[in-house]
């Protein structure tokens, strides 16, 4: 409380100190016999000379920080497009660079020249089509080189990857990322949000995960059967609030259902194998040096997205829809080691869309191994398909869908 | 509204010249339920200075925690309580909240309602030569719901759940889902309530203007006679009209997601637990809508600022402005390039990559008509005979952040470039600088040059330069460091950036160290600002008494006198013979010639 006190008095202070000065100065132009609206020479030339002396500073500022930390931080790029991209920014900063200086400089400087001057009078100089011509054409000139060369990078960035690239999916929730390998066949399995159980985070879609999606949306310990029972069981009363609410999650799920039901029928036991074999892998993602990726994206709440500052790549992940990106990384993690001379300094794969409370938080760790222990480190795999984890837990799956209406605390027993 | 002028007008002929005006206008008819104008326009302008006030203290709390992350702050305690910042130390979520509510104010309250609504509403008529607004009516509601509009803002901020926290973008599903951040809930429900009522209040201030610069100009002032402001106000307008109804249809297809279970964008979401039925809508429809305001919006936020420097640069270098047509004809092709840039924020949110190539360019393109803009402005200061008030040096500030901010958005409108830059600290200070710091300039010399006008009084000069120097200093070493923290690849919006010392020493220091530089310039620009809040409010009531043409000015405002009265001009409306840039006009015997002065024998018009 003491420091907030004392901080006040301070600011009452530096206020009624200004009033006073104000009102000295206010005194001494009445004096004078000088309005507010009469610049004085003094007044005029200072400011000339500090506008001189801003320039100067905010150069200094800029070159001190450029040489400071110009490229920290950022490195050399780590993949292959992520090159051609430095090459394409230094270019464009060069571009700018020689543009801020020029035109700040003119600026500041004919501020500085021009200041008034007696007996010197402005010259009337309304308008130049030349002039105008010039400094239209060439902008226009720059641009178009700016853009040609951009969108040839662009397009380079984003074409579609070559079959043999190898896919893995992230999937991104609030807070985390999960990888999923396309395992042998190179192939994603399918998915449908719908199918998510509490084995089957992913909602891959095979015969076993949609019977037991179904079992489970029926029968689960919250499914349809349950509401159900609790809302026709006559000893029990509830809270409108509760009742509303567990009206509202049975109507969901009867909706639901019906949509699980559908697919089913429709589905082809042959697209099950594309998924089984894919690995599903978290808090790191292994990738090999020099080997094409394709990543395709998925949320499964609000938009986040896929941001590699190392490897120049970032797409968003949006919900109800998969977006991709491409790239080779061409540089291991030990390499990117020395050349940053930091032994602790990983690769990363960071969330950069605002994505709720803990969104600084979510981020998954990139490791870009040579061919040899990357090939060791997929053989450690081979034993950990969806396949091998799906059917490892013996128990039946609770359902994801947890929204249990706590009916214990809420229900009053009529008896 | 021709009725309200011939009433205006007829009025003050019976009354003859007499100064004063309406005595027999009440408290409430003068300064609360006004329709006057100039009345309206200080409404405005006070609203908005408290905003912006508001905002800016959300921006120094949030500073705060990115610089001294997790330690204990008096300061925060202080204006966030046990439920924000327990322990003094600021909540993830709040965090959030701060930046969102502090980015909508800003954009929208400060430098859309306070700039245009300002100063649009001051000028127009007075640098047109008309009484008043074409419909005073519809211009005080205009200001009403602007003021209900900020109240709702203010409330939301003092909700239990905490106010919006989805970024002034609001992008769903994250502001569509109460499940997925607090701030989505009560808060969400209030922002989308009062950014419709702002919508309106938009709405029916442009309309007014426009309708008000096409058919209430004096005798005499042809569009090709209008000052660059009167250009510059009226783009503003038009822009404001075709494309903040888009926002309303995103907010309000985004109510009927939050309210009518409507999926416009929404689709095969578990978000808490729970397992949505919504599919089929698309997140990314959101982004189109709100995006075509959203750049057209950069605009309606820059050009005024450009229209109010343009005519202060002109006036203070006792020059006319250099290629007055090619200022027009740039104000044109910003705003028309303006609607069809929108795809440049979504370069990475999954559109079509096709589709973003066509923006790049349509983007590039815009640069050529802001390098005529700055190049003209440096034109018109060479050779000049320059006086450096306040309001010039703001102006000229504004001019070096237009084209420092400027440059950097080549960069970004490049999309194979924004792929390492989207979303980073990189646009953080691109916009910024562009935007947040040259319309504020602009604001900032608008108040100085024309506070005579608005007050009758003289602001104080030299407290003037001292805000200047403070702010313009304070201003750029917050935003020129962070273009360092975005090269470097680190996201905007978070809450803490300790977790970069997990896997990467170098860039961890760094960011660390810049954080802290940033903060202390932001609270040393902040102090800076109560310079000149003490100067405005000082000056209203203490302040010497204004000339009638403090500046030496050619436009029509300062030929009306200090003392306001409604209908403006005490007996017939001025009428136009010229331009308004014969300053130093060879030939003259003064070195401003104003526009209601007849061409001399045998003079030119420009």
């Amino acid at each position: 409380m003491g420091s907030k006190l004392i901080t006040l008095i301070v600011i009452v202070l530096g206020v009624i100190a200004i009033a006073q000065l104000v009102r000295v100065y206010e005194l001494s132009s009445k004096l004078r016999k000088r309005g507010e609206h009469e610049i004085s020479t003094r007044d005029n030339n200072l400011n000339a000379k500090l506008m001189l002396l801003f320039m100067f500073l905010f150069y200094a500022g800029f070159i001190y920080l450029m040489a400071t930390y110009g490229w920290t931080g950022r490195g050399e790029a780590a993949s292959v497009h992520g090159k051609g991209i430095d090459w394409l920014l230094n270019l464009n900063f060069i571009i700018i660079y020689a543009v801020f200086f020029f035109t700040n400089t003119l600026l500041f400087y004919f501020v500085y020249k021009y200041v008034r001057k007696a007996g010197v009078k402005a010259v009337y100089f309304s308008h130049s089509n030349k002039l105008e011509m010039i400094w239209t054409i060439i902008p226009a000139v720059v641009l178009a080189v700016i853009i040609i060369l951009g969108l040839k990078e662009w397009n380079d960035s984003t074409s579609y990857a070559d079959d043999e690239a190898i896919r893995i999916e992230l999937f991104s929730k609030q807070f985390d990322w999960t990888a999923r390998y396309a395992g042998e066949d190179n192939n994603l399995g399918h998915f449908d949000y719908k199918l998510t159980t509490d084995n089957n985070e992913l909602a891959l879609m095979t015969t076993q995960t949609i019977d037991s999606a179904i079992l489970s949306m029926e029968n689960g310990p919250t499914g349809i059967k349950a509401i159900e029972k609790k809302l026709n069981d006559r000893n029990l009363i509830f809270v409108p609030e509760d009742l509303e609410k567990m009206q509202n999650d049975l109507a969901r799920k009867s909706r639901l259902i019906r949509l699980l039901h559908q697919m089913k029928d429709r589905h082809s036991a042959k697209i099950d194998a594309s998924a089984w074999d894919d690995i599903i892998q978290k808090d790191t993602l292994y990738l090999c040096v020099n080997k094409k990726y394709e990543f395709n994206f998925r949320a499964k709440d609000v938009i986040h997205s896929a941001h590699f500052p190392h490897f120049r790549a970032q797409m968003n992940t949006v919900p109800g829809m998969t977006t991709r990106f491409k790239f080779t990384p061409d540089m291991t993690t030990k390499q990117m080691r020395e050349k940053k001379k930091d032994d602790k300094f990983q690769f990363i794969l960071l969330c950069n869309k605002i994505c709720g409370a803990a969104h600084y938080k979510m981020k998954m760790i990139v490791v870009v191994l040579p061919q040899n222990e990357y090939k060791a480190w997929m053989k450690s795999k081979a034993k950990q398909t969806f396949r091998d984890k799906y059917f490892a837990v013996a128990a039946p799956s609770a359902p994801a869908d947890t929204l249990a209406v706590e009916t214990d605390t809420a229900m009053v027993a009529v008896n | 509204m021709a009725a309200v002028t011939h009433e205006a007008h007829g009025h003050h002929e019976a009354h003859g010249h007499h100064d004063h005006g309406h005595h027999e206008e009440s408290f409430v008819s003068k300064y609360i339920f006004s329709q006057d104008h100039k009345m309206i326009g200080k409404q405005f302008l006070l609203t908005a200075v408290f905003m912006g006030l508001v905002a800016m203290l959300l921006s120094i709390l949030f500073r705060i925690q990115l610089a001294w992350p997790g330690e204990s702050s008096d300061f925060l305690s202080f204006f966030l309580g046990e439920t924000w910042a327990p322990g003094g130390v600021l909540k993830e979520d709040m965090y959030l909240g701060l930046v969102t509510i502090h980015g909508t104010i800003m954009v929208f309250f400060l430098l859309t309602g306070g700039l245009s609504g300002t100063f649009s509403n001051l000028l127009i008529p007075l640098q047109l030569g008309a009484r008043d607004m074409a419909s005073g009516f519809l211009n005080m509601l205009s200001y009403w719901f602007f003021l209900l509009s900020s109240i709702l803002m203010l409330v939301s901020l003092f909700v239990e759940s905490g106010p919006a926290m989805a970024g002034w973008t609001v992008y769903p599903p994250l502001s569509a889902l109460p499940q997925a951040v607090s701030g989505s809930g009560t808060g969400m429900t209030l922002w989308l309530f009062s950014m419709t009522i702002f919508i309106a209040s938009s709405l029916i201030g442009s309309l007014n203007y426009i309708v008000t610069v096409l058919n209430l100009r004096t005798a005499g002032m042809k569009m090709t006679r209008m000052p660059l402001t009167i250009w510059a106000f009226f783009v503003t307008a038009v822009l404001g009209v075709l494309s903040f109804p888009v926002l309303l249809s995103a907010a309000l297809l985004l109510v009927m997601d939050r309210l009518a279970g409507t999926s416009f964008y929404l689709s095969d979401i578990i978000v808490g637990g729970e397992m949505l039925t919504n599919h089929g809508g698309s997140p990314i429809l959101y982004q189109h809508l709100f995006w075509f305001l959203g750049h057209p919006e950069v605009y309606i936020v820059l050009l005024p600022a450009l229209g109010l420097s343009s005519e202060i640069i002109a006036t203070n270098s006792r020059k006319p402005i250099f290629g007055y047509r090619a200022m027009i004809g740039s104000i044109l092709a910003i705003g028309f390039l303006s609607f069809i840039v929108w795809g440049h924020h979504m370069f990475v949110t999954g559109m079509n990559p096709f589709i973003g190539s066509v923006f790049v360019f349509t983007t590039l393109l815009i640069a050529i008509p802001s390098a005529v803009k700055a190049f003209n402005y440096i034109t018109t200061l060479w050779k000049g005979s320059l006086v450096l008030t306040p309001a010039m040096l703001f102006a000229v500030g504004l001019v070096s952040t237009f084209i420092t901010g400027g440059v950097t958005g080549i960069i970004l409108a490049d999309s194979a470039l924004d792929i390492m830059l989207h979303d980073t600290y990189f646009v953080v200070a691109h916009f910024h600088i562009v935007m947040g710091m040259s319309a504020v300039f602009g604001m900032f010399g608008g108040v100085y040059h024309w506070f005579p006008k608005m007050f009758g009084k003289m602001m104080n000069t030299r407290l003037g330069y001292v805000h200047f120097w403070i702010t313009l200093v304070g201003a750029y070493g917050v935003f020129f460091p962070m273009h360092f923290v975005g090269i470097a690849g680190a996201p905007r919006r978070y809450y803490d950036y300790s977790s970069y010392g997990d896997f990467d020493t170098n860039s961890y220091e760094m960011i660390m160290d810049l954080n802290v530089i940033i903060t202390i310039f932001a609270i040393i620009a902040a102090i800076g600002q109560v310079f000149f809040l003490f100067n405005f409010f000082y000056s209203i009531f203490r302040g010497p008494k204004a000339p009638l043409n403090p500046w030496g000015s050619n436009t029509l405002e300062w030929t009306t006198p200090v003392e306001h009265i409604h209908g403006n001009w005490p007996g017939e409306l001025p009428t136009v013979h010229r331009w308004p840039y014969d300053y130093s006009k060879p030939g003259a015997e003064t070195d401003f010639i104003p526009q209601n002065v007849p061409l001399a024998d045998g003079e030119e018009e420009h």
